[in-house]
């Protein structure tokens, strides 16, 4: 079991200084089989940002995500993650970092209750959530802890995937598309519980769909097309360049 | 002497064991590919090999290394596991990637090479494997006689099935299992070492293989064909019972040799057959099997 779980990494390894850089992406291109999806994406996140990646669908924010995680098929250029390059890791190795990722389609599983799929992935690092208080930021998941886990409505399911990923220790989400096809009540939650965990020195990257949600949230937007990003655009830039950005993301 | 539909209550209760006992040895054998196939997603024709490989082990671990019943026990299933675990990491791996038929027809080879080379050494005659001084003799019941090592066989295939079934649906390391049969990419994206998690459980279901193997040892003939005999049976069973369920797994092994058995007394002729009509029906009526998730 302690095999297949392999150790949490140790906190000594990891070098934990404030305001450094959490994630640089130099020159990344992904792969799938005979296409090519990413062409030299370079972006960097710093510890404690909230940065998203914002852009069409299929513009390769949520294969950024995955080649992040190595989970596409070949990627070339770099992607440290505090000051490792992961380009060579297996896929297995990376979450230990201290990444957590909450793929897109929210991957909850069926063969497990909701309890089940909140106690499942491995603990990463020390200093994540306790099961006590993931269940006070989401109540309607302890109500809902025995029952199978795709028993619950679409926002529950959310809410499930990201706690997940706040008992492992991750000091960085990766979020794809946490707030696609939510009523605006659940996505205001979502948007509660960005705000503390920002509030708890999380570094987060969002892919988003929707900028209304993301905009007042983001320190930082990166906009993606085609595979490369095209822009960067800090709070304080945002005011006067919605209508660019509108016209980028055609909205 | 009381009669059940014309046949004594004897000879009746006699069959009806034989056949739990038979069942006991489906239910240990399609439980291991049910593991193996809700991981890999293989159909593993080898099974019936390591079953076969599990008795010879026991055999020939008494004959040169002087290693008796008890400790052939444990050591069968680990040695038979460990080179289940070398396959999958040498040949299964490799393949992983194409059309489930490559890993069917692999496996089928394995299990061919294994039984030639044993039978060029063997022959295919089957040698006999002493019953253990421990379990010899048997319980006068009064209705029936019931032979002591035949009891065990069935005590220990049940406790090992339960064991199983608990493991994978109690324990962490079965929830692991269970998510990485749904989606073991993101069981990656968690940290799981996946590729480490399924050469354990095929090691595993294996081991479960070898472990009915060392019970059947003194029961049947040990030859190198004794697998791929049942090996036929187990496939129906598992095809009953639904792909992949492990509670339908166990049941269903151990209600198809009770129905042989039953078969046993009242149409002989119909015994070999019974299963794979049971097969038929269950395939028209729940094509997915009677536990299996309709996909």
């Amino acid at each position: 079991m302690n095999q297949v779980a392999e150790p949490v990494t140790d906190p000594t390894q990891y070098q934990d200084h404030d305001g450094a850089e959490m994630l640089r992406v130099r020159d990344l291109h992904a792969f799938y089989g005979e296409s090519h999806i990413l062409h030299g994406v370079d972006f960097d996140v710093k510890r404690g940002e909230l940065v998203t990646l914002l852009g069409r669908n299929g513009a390769g924010r949520s294969t950024t995500l995955k080649s992040i995680m190595n989970m596409v098929g070949r990627r070339t250029g770099s992607i440290m993650i505090n000051g490792n390059e992961t380009l060579g890791m297996k896929p297995h190795r990376i979450p230990r970092l201290g990444i957590g990722y909450c793929p897109e389609e929210r991957g909850i599983f069926a063969s497990l209750d909701v309890e089940e799929n909140l106690l499942l992935p491995p603990t990463v690092r020390s200093g994540g959530m306790s099961i006590d208080e993931i269940y006070a930021m989401f109540p309607n998941l302890y109500e809902r802890r025995r029952s199978q886990g795709t028993r619950l409505s679409g926002g529950e399911q959310q809410m499930l995937a990201m706690a997940r990923i706040l008992r492992t220790g991750a000091r960085m989400l990766l979020l794809d598309e946490i707030t696609e096809g939510l009523a605006p009540v659940i996505v205001q939650k979502l948007g509660e519980v960005l705000v503390k965990l920002r509030d708890r020195g999380m570094t987060i990257v969002l892919v988003e769909q929707n900028f209304r949600f993301a905009a007042p949230l983001a320190d930082r937007h990166y906009v993606m097309e085609h595979g490369r990003i095209i822009e960067e655009i800090s709070k304080a830039e945002l005011p006067g360049k919605r209508d660019h950005l509108n016209s980028l993301l055609g909205v | 002497m009381t009669m059940i539909f014309g046949v004594p209550f004897a000879v009746f209760m006699g069959q009806l064991m034989l056949g739990l006992i038979n069942g006991a040895f489906y239910a240990l054998l399609s439980l291991g590919l049910a593991v193996i196939f809700g991981l890999l997603k293989i159909v593993n024709f080898a099974h019936g090999a390591m079953y076969m490989l599990g008795a010879f082990a026991t055999l020939l671990g008494m004959r040169y290394l002087g290693i008796n019943y008890w400790a052939a026990l444990l050591l069968a299933p680990l040695v038979v596991g460990l080179f289940g675990m070398v396959i999958e990491r040498l040949l299964l791996r490799r393949i992983g990637h194409l059309d489930h038929l490559y890993g069917l027809l692999l496996t089928f080879g394995l299990a061919l090479i294994f039984e030639g080379t044993l039978v060029n050494f063997f022959g295919v005659s089957g040698a006999r494997y002493p019953t253990p001084e421990a379990l010899q003799g048997g319980f006068q019941l009064g209705f029936m006689f019931l032979p002591v090592y035949r009891a065990w066989v069935l005590l220990a295939a049940l406790v090992v099935c339960l064991g199983t079934w608990f493991i994978i649906e109690r324990t962490r390391l079965g929830a692991y299992l269970r998510a990485g049969t749904e989606n073991p990419a993101l069981m990656q994206s968690f940290g799981v070492n996946v590729p480490l998690l399924i050469t354990l459980t095929y090691g595993f279901g294996v081991a479960l293989a070898a472990f009915a193997g060392v019970l059947a040892a003194p029961l049947y003939p040990v030859s190198p064909t004794m697998g791929s005999n049942l090996l036929i049976v187990v496939f129906a069973v598992v095809v009953i019972g639904g792909m992949g369920s492990i509670l339908g797994a166990v049941l269903t092994g151990l209600g198809m040799g009770l129905i042989e058995g039953l078969t046993k007394v009242y149409y002989p002729e119909a015994a070999n057959t019974v299963i794979f009509l049971v097969m038929i029906l269950v395939l028209l009526i729940r094509p997915a099997g009677l536990f299996g998730k309709e996909a």
